[in-house]
């Protein structure tokens, strides 16, 4: 992009750094609703897992970061944090859909990304001592990154967590790590997997933390601004809980929740909570223009040739 | 040069040329320097990227290849071989996995150094074998050295990889001498080195003459096998070739194949249990690929399966030993018949 370019598009954006929150997360329900409808239309092969109503988390924490420096490791739910992160609407669906053009060539699939400086693996708990390495090389590199990695409640009953958090905090790492605690460990309410106080897991091991029962974007932007300049300035992990809530199931069909409570929890669903950031006239527009890019991304996907290592070898 | 020597020598070269090079582990720091003082003075010359860690294995497998990911080629000291169990999930669900499903666009150039086997009666849960566990695992590179290798070599080769390598180290290697081939020969025996990174070495009592079998083993048994040539040549007239693998996955079957091609027969012996083990990988390629040089079933000599028990009686019961080897041979049938 030329530096004229450059000018002429900033104004646009110019103090409208709210409404790009709302939009970012407009962007990511439509894309996600989406693929459950593909699902539904026989059109997707193999799995894939939700954040719908999560997706104050993805945009609000990652706003906060700098793609080009910053590092997220992400988990199996991972693309709000995708698509926060990266803008690429295209190379997701095209890797959700197996198609040539997918941002790991069809071979992750949902739940396994990279690109740039984003990575996401489908086994909980092993991204934390991943993501803790990586921040070791950050600092090693004196790059001033912070390494941020996301999980949920469920992977709290993974040991490799509380290894990781010791190491982080012995050795002074600069992660942090946000715990998007949903109430559910797939179909399992956390009061039946989790005992005890979820940031006396991180104080324990001298780990800065706070806790945040918000799915307001402004809070989530504002809790995760502290915590990562917490990381910046002291070069040392910082634990964020954010208590929020899953519309959508586990997977794809697999949810034996009473629908009171997600009818209840809808209230709080991030976008109407965050309405207020953007006009009635512009949300339409929003709503117009996600629709739109992600109907598009939709025809271009299913146009493309199926990924295939005898393409790749062409 | 005693095996464990020559590996410390290497570490502090590899150390002095490349900066990216970390080491990660348990008891690592001076004077202590490793639990079999391997890693012995580096923290004192590199403090900053020699970290000892907390006894926590699964996470520092996973801390390892962060750090691998990100620029770095770290080596990472598994204290026991038996301890790999814990970090497992790293290895078969990331580390060995990341370049293939992140479509070739990331490397995860790090080494696990650990170190198997028994015969010192350290018992059950540290005295095992367990490559055979690696071996099933695509993406990943198990090199196994024995004490006729470059040591130093095979090690700096194996940081210098962009691959994840397993460096699989013999206990009781360490403090034996690294005999080294001298002008093709090791003691009596002719030896031949393959070509490449992790290269095979071939042994023969008659310099590559007629021979009845190949004896293909790797890393701390090739004692074993050498001796139960020699003793097969001076007590039964019997001569045969031993190769010693420098790598078991991907199985390196070239010098096995040439090897065949001479002898007919192939005798596969390892210091792991016998099921699923690194013997029947090689026996099932091999009747693939060189199903007219056999001359008869393939013989897999291996510890019995079952635990390797402490008290020493018990342990040689349980190992194979040179006498297993010489009987595996003789009753090859071209051999007894």
């Amino acid at each position: 992009m030329g530096r004229q370019e450059q000018a002429e598009t900033a104004p646009a954006r110019a103090g409208s750094d709210e409404r790009a929150l709302y939009e970012r997360m407009a962007l990511i329900r439509r894309f996600e609703e989406t693929l459950l409808e593909l699902f539904a239309a026989g059109e997707l092969h193999g799995t894939t897992h939700t954040c719908i109503g999560q997706e104050a988390d993805a945009v609000g924490v990652i706003a906060c970061l700098d793609p080009d420096r910053d590092v997220v490791v992400s988990n199996h739910r991972c693309h709000g944090h995708y698509l926060a992160f990266t803008d690429d609407v295209d190379g997701l669906l095209r890797e959700v859909m197996g198609r040539v053009g997918g941002v790991c060539g069809g071979k992750g699939g949902s739940q396994h990304l990279f690109a740039g400086n984003f990575y996401s693996n489908g086994v909980l708990g092993s991204t934390v001592p991943l993501a803790a390495g990586m921040a070791l090389a950050e600092r090693e590199k004196q790059s001033d990154a912070v390494v941020t990695v996301f999980v949920g409640d469920g992977t709290l009953g993974q040991g490799v967590v509380y290894e990781s958090l010791n190491i982080a905090s012995l050795w002074r790492l600069p992660l942090l790590v946000v715990v998007e605690h949903n109430g559910y460990a797939q179909s399992t309410p956390s009061v039946l997997q989790l005992a005890g106080d979820v940031e006396a897991r991180a104080r324990a091991f001298g780990v800065a933390t706070s806790r945040h029962d918000t799915t307001d974007v402004l809070r989530v932007r504002s809790a995760a601004r502290e915590a990562v300049e917490h990381v910046r300035s002291t070069g040392t992990p910082y634990f964020l809980v954010l208590d929020t809530y899953r519309f959508s199931p586990h997977s794809k069909g697999d949810d034996f929740r009473d629908p009171e409570e997600i009818a209840a929890r809808r209230l709080r669903d991030p976008l109407t909570v965050a309405a207020g950031l953007v006009g009635d006239g512009e949300r339409d527009e929003i709503a117009e223009a996600v629709e739109g890019r992600v109907a598009d991304a939709v025809q271009e996907a299913l146009a493309a040739p199926v990924a295939t290592t005898v393409a790749a070898a062409q | 040069m005693r095996c464990g020597q020559a590996l410390n020598a290497a570490l502090h070269e590899i150390f002095e040329r490349d900066e990216r090079v970390y080491l990660l582990g348990e008891d690592l720091l001076d004077p202590y320097g490793g639990a079999f003082k391997i890693s012995q003075g580096l923290s004192t010359r590199w403090p900053a990227r020699v970290l000892t860690t907390p006894v926590s294995e699964p996470s520092i497998f996973g801390i390892t290849a962060g750090l691998a990911l990100r620029g770095y080629r770290p080596i990472l000291e598994i204290m026991f071989g038996d301890f790999i169990a814990l970090g497992l999930d790293q290895v078969v669900n990331g580390i060995a996995k990341f370049r293939a499903m992140f479509d070739d666009r990331v490397t995860v150039p790090l080494v696990v150094r650990t170190p198997m086997g028994a015969r010192r009666g350290y018992g059950p849960t540290h005295s095992q074998s367990l490559e055979k566990l690696l071996v099933g695992v695509p993406g990943i590179t198990v090199v196994t050295p024995s004490e006729c290798h470059d040591l130093g070599a095979m090690l700096t080769e194996a940081v210098a990889d962009d691959e994840p390598v397993f460096f699989v180290e013999n206990k009781v290697m360490y403090g034996r001498p690294n005999r080294r081939p001298e002008e093709g020969r090791v003691g009596e025996l002719a030896c031949h080195e393959s070509e490449g990174r992790y290269p095979a070495l071939t042994f023969s009592g008659n310099g590559f003459g007629p021979a009845e079998a190949t004896i293909v083993t790797y890393g701390g048994m090739l004692p074993v096998a050498l001796d139960a040539a020699t003793e097969l040549i001076l007590e039964h007239e019997v001569f045969t070739e031993v190769v010693a693998l420098g790598r078991i996955l991907p199985l390196d079957l070239e010098p096995v194949l040439e090897s065949l091609g001479r002898t007919g027969s192939l005798v596969t012996l390892e210091e792991g249990t016998l099921t699923g083990g690194v013997g029947a990988e090689l026996a099932a390629r091999v009747q693939a690929e060189a199903w007219s040089d056999l001359h008869g079933p393939v013989r897999r000599v291996a510890t019995r399966d079952g635990i390797v028990p402490s008290a020493r009686s018990l342990e040689d019961e349980a190992l194979p030993g040179v006498e297993d080897v010489v009987a595996a041979v003789t009753a090859l049938e071209r051999v007894g018949g």
